[in-house]
């Protein structure tokens, strides 16, 4: 709950404006109507289906699921504690944030769906197109207007995307979903290559800033990295460009095969140039039409909603001292901020043990509390499942530490090995053919010696219960693979992916190891690491030095004996 | 054993005769498949009420004279996610 002493802070973020609010109240309105009318027997199952789907609602293993937005990951305490009483109300009194950067409720019964929705809507949320063949959730860096590394914050883009994208006419029947995402830096924190279609914020040779435009990229049965479509798109062109891309998509997609339907299938079997000249094409007729111009009056009323706070001035940009725990925790989970004094605080919801990604309703309201205090009211969740308090005082940093120990979200693991992303798995999925928490767990807390892991440096795991690699296997520096073989959980390793801008597909070892032999398995797969890396060199490195071969030597020695 | 999901709030059910249950344990088994087929495709015709959604057939085995699902899947399902044992029906969490 909150704190008494605790004033509730607003942050600069995207607010509706009275066409927002009465959209989304519409929205909700209709599908209770819907909801009616299915327990009403008026709509069949079959009928009503796409319909709960668009508005994120799901029939898990156990019950309902209920998927909300949070768009380019962006929170305001406020809404966090909107969602902590929505888990205390109407679900078991926790949440799991995903790696969509949205929140899941796992346990949502049909008939309170539209009471959750109406409470969603009065803190300015929704769970629409978080499902179904449309545009879903629009992803950005996590460190958005708080790191120096950016061009600019790619958060009004996204906003933009975002608007545009909603229940778009021509994109709400696609064959397949379709993910964005929006970095603004070098550095990608948001996994770009590997979205359905990705704008890099850049600035050209006359210092001109535009987007670069990236297509094709996924995860799933058939991994591919996106293909670059354009170098530079102007900003008044870019929503132009964006429709042609999808409008090629829809246009020319396979419908006759659900492994076909996605964006880089079409781009690869055409082939890029010829995806580009296609593009190329609709794009000078969506221009010639002139209808789709972003007008700079628009995108600055957007980025006026994300304004940076008012800084502090004069502040030490040294860090505080506080005792070793705090200093490990630093080193791992605080990041440099563009203003003197402030820094970036990262809270793994990863302590060796723990669900990746879960919060109870109790979390939430005190992060929420955290947000008030010392966050200007904003947390971002990231794709890695966890969350970014994005503006934070240095000298408050102690405070925040201790308040996350209480928690029991302190880990010092950001980047390290028992940073874990997992998908929800045969626990909760109808999709899943094996558990996947269970294995982070189980692996975390074999190396949870905290001088171990910074022993090990970065290393990414990365695990899915299906082919479907919603825990992004595929991009894990070690991916884990659930399969089911005649009814028992199997672990598939892959190894040497990435998600960052060095991005790769992991490539997969061998058959699969028994749940009981995957985390010993890893194990000697890191050994090997500790053993042949070079000064510097991170397992990743490692890994593309020397190939698969001594890895899997390695992997299978014991299973073999 | 065949199983399906109540439809106002999710719930996973059991066949027993005509009607369902919330424990796998109080559930029918059927002893081959064609008393199976007759009580999915009764299962199916009642859809139509409303009641009830998705069902379909799954295999079990008998253990230490006690009934289990084959596959892990269908233990999962009738017990409740393994990473959090105070939710679910082996928690005793029950929608009446």
């Amino acid at each position: 709950m909150l704190n008494t002493l605790v004033k509730q802070v607003d942050p600069n973020m995207y607010r509706y404006d009275e066409f927002d609010a009465q959209f989304v109240g519409e929205r909700v309105e209709q599908f209770a109507g819907q909801v009616a009318r299915r327990l009403s027997g008026e709509l069949t199952e079959d009928q009503f289906k796409p319909l709960r789907l668009m508005n994120g609602l799901y029939l898990q293993l156990h019950a309902y699921m209920l998927r909300v937005a949070v768009p380019y990951g962006t929170l305001s305490s406020k809404q966090m504690r909107k969602l902590a009483h929505i888990a205390r109300t109407y679900d078991k009194d926790f949440g799991h944030f995903t790696t969509r950067t949205n929140l899941q409720f796992n346990w949502i019964k049909l008939v309170d769906v539209p009471a959750i929705l109406r409470e969603l809507a009065d803190v300015e949320m929704h769970c629409i197109q978080t499902s179904g063949n449309c545009v879903r959730n629009v992803t950005a860096d996590q460190f958005a207007g708080a790191t120096d590394e950016e061009i600019e914050d790619p958060r009004p883009l996204a906003e933009i995307i975002r608007q545009w994208s909603s229940l778009h006419p021509e994109f709400v029947f696609l064959a397949r979903k379709f993910k964005i995402a929006v970095g603004a830096c070098e550095k990608d924190r948001a996994a770009l290559l590997y979205h359905d279609m990705a704008v890099q914020i850049v600035k050209n040779a006359q210092g001109r800033i535009g987007y670069k435009v990236m297509a094709g990229g996924g995860m799933g049965r058939t991994p591919y990295i996106a293909h670059v479509m354009s170098e530079f798109v102007e900003r008044e062109d870019i929503l132009a460009y964006l429709e042609a891309v999808l409008r090629v998509y829809n246009q020319d997609s396979r419908r006759d095969n659900i492994h076909k339907q996605r964006i880089k299938i079409l781009i690869n079997a055409i082939g890029p140039e010829e995806m580009r000249k296609r593009v190329a094409r609709e794009f000078d007729e969506i221009k010639r039409a002139g209808t789709l111009q972003l007008p700079q009056d628009e995108l600055d009323r957007i980025t006026a909603y994300f304004a940076p706070p008012k800084f502090e001035t004069g502040l030490s940009d040294e860090m505080p001292e506080a005792g070793t725990d705090f200093a490990n925790w630093v080193k791992t989970n605080v990041s440099k901020h563009r203003a003197p004094g402030y820094a970036i605080a990262t809270i793994t919801l990863k302590t060796p043990g723990q669900v990746p990604g879960d919060a109870t309703s109790a979390q939430m309201d005190i992060i929420a509390d955290l947000m008030d205090q010392f966050s200007v009211g904003e947390v971002r969740v990231t794709h890695e499942q966890n969350l970014v308090l994005p503006h934070v005082r240095k000298k408050d940093l102690p405070a925040i530490y201790a308040k996350l120990k209480e928690l029991d979200f302190a880990a010092p693991n950001a980047g390290l090995i028992t940073d874990i992303i997992a998908c929800p798995g045969l626990d909760y999925c109808d999709l899943a053919n094996a558990r996947s928490i269970p294995i982070a767990q189980t692996i975390a807390k074999k190396f949870e010696n905290l001088d171990r892991q910074h022993q090990i440096g970065e290393l990414k795991i990365k695990i899915s219960g299906c082919i479907n690699a919603c825990g992004h296997h595929h991009a894990g520096h070690i991916g884990i693979l659930g399969v089911d073989k005649k009814g028992v959980e199997f672990y598939q390793l892959v190894l040497g992916g990435s998600g960052a801008e060095d991005a790769s597909i992991g490539e997969i070892m061998g058959p699969g190891f028994g749940e009981h032999e995957i985390a010993d398995a890893v194990e000697r797969v890191v050994n090997v690491y500790i053993a042949q890396r070079k000064d510097g060199e991170r397992f990743l490195d490692t890994y593309r030095r020397l190939g698969m071969a001594p890895f899997k030597d390695a992997a299978y020695e014991k299973a073999a004996a | 054993m065949l199983t399906a999901n109540r439809l106002r709030d999710g719930d996973v059910l059991y066949r027993k005769g005509s009607g369902w249950v919330l424990m796998l344990a109080d559930a029918d088994v059927y002893p081959d498949q064609a008393s199976a087929d007759a009580a999915l495709a009764a299962a199916t015709a009642e859809t139509v009420r409303n009641e009830i959604i998705a069902p379909y057939l799954f295999e079990v085995r008998e253990v230490n004279g006690k009934i289990v699902p084959v596959k892990e899947r269908e233990i999962i399902r009738a017990a409740g996610p393994t990473v959090h044992p105070h939710t679910g029906k082996q928690a005793g969490q029950i929608n009446a």
